[in-house]
């Protein structure tokens, strides 16, 4: 099987570390991986905000750079839920990659069969679904069945889970005021838990939520859940 | 051009070239199944409907004790006689709206009951009167066959004649208005007694 | 196309947010009331096993409709006029209120009682009734607190959701006649309703009402309530007028199955709500029967493919229960009786997008509105879809279109990312951030590229 890594725009430019995490821990796991040099942005910024004839390039360069592979791993539940979703709705053709795009933890579930990464990390942790994720592709318990595999982890329900962070792309900005309010809730829930570290499968999210923390003096970090799975053992 | 042709016509527009959206495929009903009346009188229950139940023959001596109390009842004009033969209370045969007002209780039948839900549905056939009378008076007492208890709400529609006046009641009048808590008790009748009869 | 008129459309949504926002006791107030329906609601969700089968079936028998909408209103509207019915066509607000105007003053009544009706508040009934001496009589709980008080509705199946008991009690105390002394536990204020709106009912002899489902096959028209306030104006007047947005339609009396399922679940959070009124024309209540069709941008959203879906809405208000950003804002921030999710569909649609732009970004996208809705409505696609149609400014497109130049290319893309990255930065995030990045960094810290993009650290070898 070719396995490809669809990095996505955010975590290429702030989040390098996740994109590591996510191979390191397929190679871990006996599979390798590639990283198509071509690859840019899934046009996710331009669909949701009301520009799809600026969308439409980067939705066609998609399809044309993954084309060759048996399957796509990104480590974003938005970004793999705009290829899956938005994806056959816009350009038809690329209906077939967009099929074998896979959010991490539905790769190793799904297709790889995994149950236990082999991750240690003693820290008490919380995890927050995030919508697109949970609501979008439908991602359930994976995520955090991986994560109760890890050594030493102390995970803690997040009150209020369910409940949207408010980031939302360009809500953050365009409705800056009501963002901040469900910001502020979020972070309120997430301190209540007592944990060390919020875990997300989304790094856009977590920039919302840990700005958030940060700037209220919480001693609170956040965490992409792939550099969970992909920490202790063998790393 | 009326407004009705010119409604007509932007509609018409509105779909021009829209692809065809087919029927859902209608489930069949089986108008005569019959609903559970331990379910029926559950539910009845949990919206703080008073029920009582009523063996064969027992009926007249059930409502006897059910309006004992009550000091003017209204009924519909055909409401059998037999259901009153244990009630000593004043009874008017279909009052006007404003003696409607005075009375204590009503007494009728209903059409159709829905066990799912708890609800009674009537449809000013025999022993229930127009719509008014089971309105504007306080208290509610209802008599309903098990016969009457289909298990759901296709069959009960499925039993009725749409082009009567409805009405399907479900435990007293509520709202949930206030801090979207349901308080019983608003403008229908505030009390609602369900005779659950056997025949 | 021509788009709806009335009260549609106010000011732009999140500037109209702000002070809400900064209510505490507002929020208060939608947290503990959304909080109990969310709660009340999965509950008796919970227990119907063929939910999703039924929210299916809602979804198709809607669209099927909505296909065939003018053949069914034409059906609809002979069905009812055999029955008695008299049937209106109304294009927009002004000519619905003007037909229902004058059917009042030829009954030579000058008070009415009205039914919650979410299409009379739509065309501004009430206010057009003033203009004429009409006096309208709001006979709901929740309408009868807002009207009191000279609010407005913020919510679609609770119009006084944001106000708590203790704001009511002060109200009737204050605004109804007999009521000095009460208290303010719901049964109280309730009893107080009773008795203030009782007399009103008894010599009330026009009522207005609206109509949950209108049965083509049939002609009958279906009216679901809870208090008892509706079957008094249905059944006690000698006239009755019933506006009906010409998308309430259901082809058979069957298909009420369906609807008389999903909606009270969906809306009370009860197997059933107390009442259900259906009546077919001229029956055992009043003797002149009127109903009146209304368009009003309805016909403009049935011919958008993917936007039509917003006429599939029966208007339970699951979705602003759990919308989190209706939880903070509240409904008068959306400035359409429409608020919530739903109401960020169906305004700028009513009223042309141009007229109601800022609503389709009023939303996070997060999908919990789809997950409830009763009838499937895809509230976020059509978001999303109405977004590409709404104006944007000249700056936000050429940096939108700069972006994508940038991205569809690799090459361009990978110089962009080299020029952003901040190899000799110690902090990793900015506290304070220009324009438009500056509304970011109001509230939250601002992480900073990493000294190396990824895909450099993968040229090095990872």
């Amino acid at each position: 099987m070719r396995l490809a890594l669809f990095i996505t725009c955010v975590n290429d430019l702030v989040y390098p570390a996740t994109g590591e995490a996510v191979v390191r821990l397929l190679r871990r796991l006996g599979h390798a991986v590639e990283f198509p040099g071509a690859q840019t942005c899934c046009g996710q910024l331009h669909a949701n905000s009301g520009y799809r004839d600026e969308a439409l390039p980067l939705v066609r360069h998609y399809a044309e750079v993954f084309a060759p592979y048996d399957a796509v791993v990104t480590p974003s539940g938005s970004c793999a839920a705009m290829v899956r979703e938005w994806y056959p709705r816009l350009v038809p053709e690329a209906a077939d990659v967009a099929a074998r795009t896979y959010e991490l933890s539905e790769l190793l579930t799904d297709v790889l069969g995994v149950t236990d990464t082999g991750a240690s990390y003693p820290h008490r942790v919380a995890y927050h679904p995030t919508c697109h994720g949970m609501r979008v592709l439908g991602l359930g318990e994976r995520p955090l069945r991986l994560l109760r595999a890890v050594r030493g982890i102390d995970l803690v329900p997040l009150p209020g889970a369910e409940e949207c962070c408010g980031f939302g792309g360009t809500f953050a900005l365009k409705n800056a005021g009501v963002s901040a309010a469900m910001l502020a809730d979020k972070c309120r829930a997430a301190e209540s838990t007592g944990a060390d570290v919020l875990a997300a499968a989304d790094n856009s999210c977590l920039a919302h939520i840990g700005g958030g923390l940060s700037r209220a003096g919480s001693g609170l970090r956040t965490v992409h859940y792939a550099e969970i799975l992909a920490a202790g053992e063998g790393s | 051009m009326s407004a009705r042709e010119e409604i007509l016509a932007r509609l018409r527009g509105a779909l021009d070239g829209a692809a065809e959206a087919p029927a859902p495929p209608r489930p069949v009903v089986d108008a005569r199944a019959q609903g559970d009346p331990e379910l029926m009188a559950g539910r009845l229950r949990d919206y703080k409907a008073v029920v009582h139940r009523a063996g064969p023959g027992e009926l007249a001596a059930v409502l006897g004790g059910v309006l004992a109390g009550v000091g003017v009842l209204a009924v519909p004009p055909d409401l059998p006689e037999a259901w009153l033969s244990a009630h000593s209370g004043r009874v008017l045969r279909d009052p006007d709206v404003a003696a409607l007002d005075t009375v204590d209780a009503v007494l009728t039948g209903a059409a159709v009951a829905v066990a799912e839900t708890g609800t009674i549905v009537l449809d000013a056939g025999p022993a229930q009167g127009r719509r008014a009378l089971t309105l504007v008076p306080d208290r509610h007492v209802c008599v309903l066959f098990t016969r009457q208890i289909a298990p759901g709400v296709a069959q009960a529609l499925a039993r009725l004649r749409p082009t009567a006046p409805l009405t399907w009641i479900s435990g007293p009048s509520a709202t949930s208005d206030i801090e979207l808590s349901r308080v019983e008790g608003v403008h229908g009748p505030r009390r609602l007694d369900v005779v659950i009869a056997e025949y | 196309m021509t788009h709806g008129t009335g009260n549609l459309s106010g000011a732009d949504f999140p500037r109209a947010a702000l002070p809400l926002l900064a209510d505490d006791r507002l929020r208060r107030n939608l947290r503990h009331a959304t909080g109990t329906i969310r709660a009340k609601r999965a509950a008796v969700v919970g227990e119907v096993d063929d939910w999703e089968e039924l929210r299916e079936a809602g979804r198709a028998i809607k669209a099927h409709t909505m296909r065939h909408l003018p053949e069914l209103l034409e059906r609809f509207e002979e069905a009812a006029a055999a029955a008695g019915a008299t049937v209106h066509w109304a294009r927009d607000a002004t000519e619905a209120c003007a037909i229902i105007g004058d059917l009042i003053a030829a009954t030579g009544e000058s008070e009415v009682v009205k039914v919650k009706s979410m299409a009379t508040q739509e065309i501004g009934l009430n206010e057009a009734l003033e203009a004429r001496g009409i006096t309208a009589v709001e006979t709901d709980l929740a309408e009868l607190i807002v009207q009191l008080a000279g609010d407005t509705p913020s919510h679609i199946l609770v119009p006084a959701i944001h106000k708590n008991r203790g704001e009511i009690r002060d109200l009737f105390r204050a605004a109804m006649p007999g009521a000095q002394d009460v208290s303010d536990e719901p049964a109280d204020l309730a009893a107080a309703a009773r008795r203030h709106l009782r007399e009103k009912f008894l010599s009330a002899k026009v009522a207005v009402s609206g109509a949950n489902f209108a049965v083509a096959e049939t002609g009958t028209l279906v009216v679901v309530e809870s208090e008892g306030n509706g079957r008094m104006c249905l059944t006690l007047p000698e006239t009755l007028i019933s506006l009906v947005g010409v998308e309430k339609i259901v082809p058979s009396f069957a298909d009420l199955e369906v609807f008389l399922r999903l909606l009270p679940r969906s809306s009370t959070g009860e197997r059933m709500n107390p009442y259900t009124s259906m009546w077919t024309g001229v029956a055992d209540g009043p003797s002149a029967v009127h109903i009146v069709l209304l368009d009003n941008g309805r016909s403009a959203v049935l011919a958008d493919e993917v936007g039509r879906q917003a006429l599939h809405c029966i208007r339970c208000s699951a979705c602003l229960n759990v919308c989190p950003v209706y939880e903070r804002t509240g409904g008068h921030a959306y400035g359409s009786v429409y608020p919530g999710p739903i109401g960020a569909i169906l305004s700028p649609q009513l009223t042309g997008v141009a007229a109601n732009r800022s609503l389709p970004f009023a939303s996070t996208l997060c999908g919990a509105c789809y997950e409830v809705c009763p009838v499937k409505i895809d509230i976020p696609r059509v978001l999303v879809h109405l977004r590409q149609e709404a104006p944007k400014s000249p700056v936000e497109r050429a940096a939108m279109r700069a972006m994508s130049w940038v991205m569809r290319d690799p090459r361009r893309y990978a110089r962009a990312l080299r020029a952003a990255a901040l190899p000799l930065r110690r902090r990793r995030t900015l506290r304070r951030a220009p324009w438009p990045l500056s509304a970011w960094t109001a509230a939250r810290d601002l992480p900073l590229p990493a000294a190396k993009s990824f895909r450099e650290r993968w040229k090095e070898g990872v």
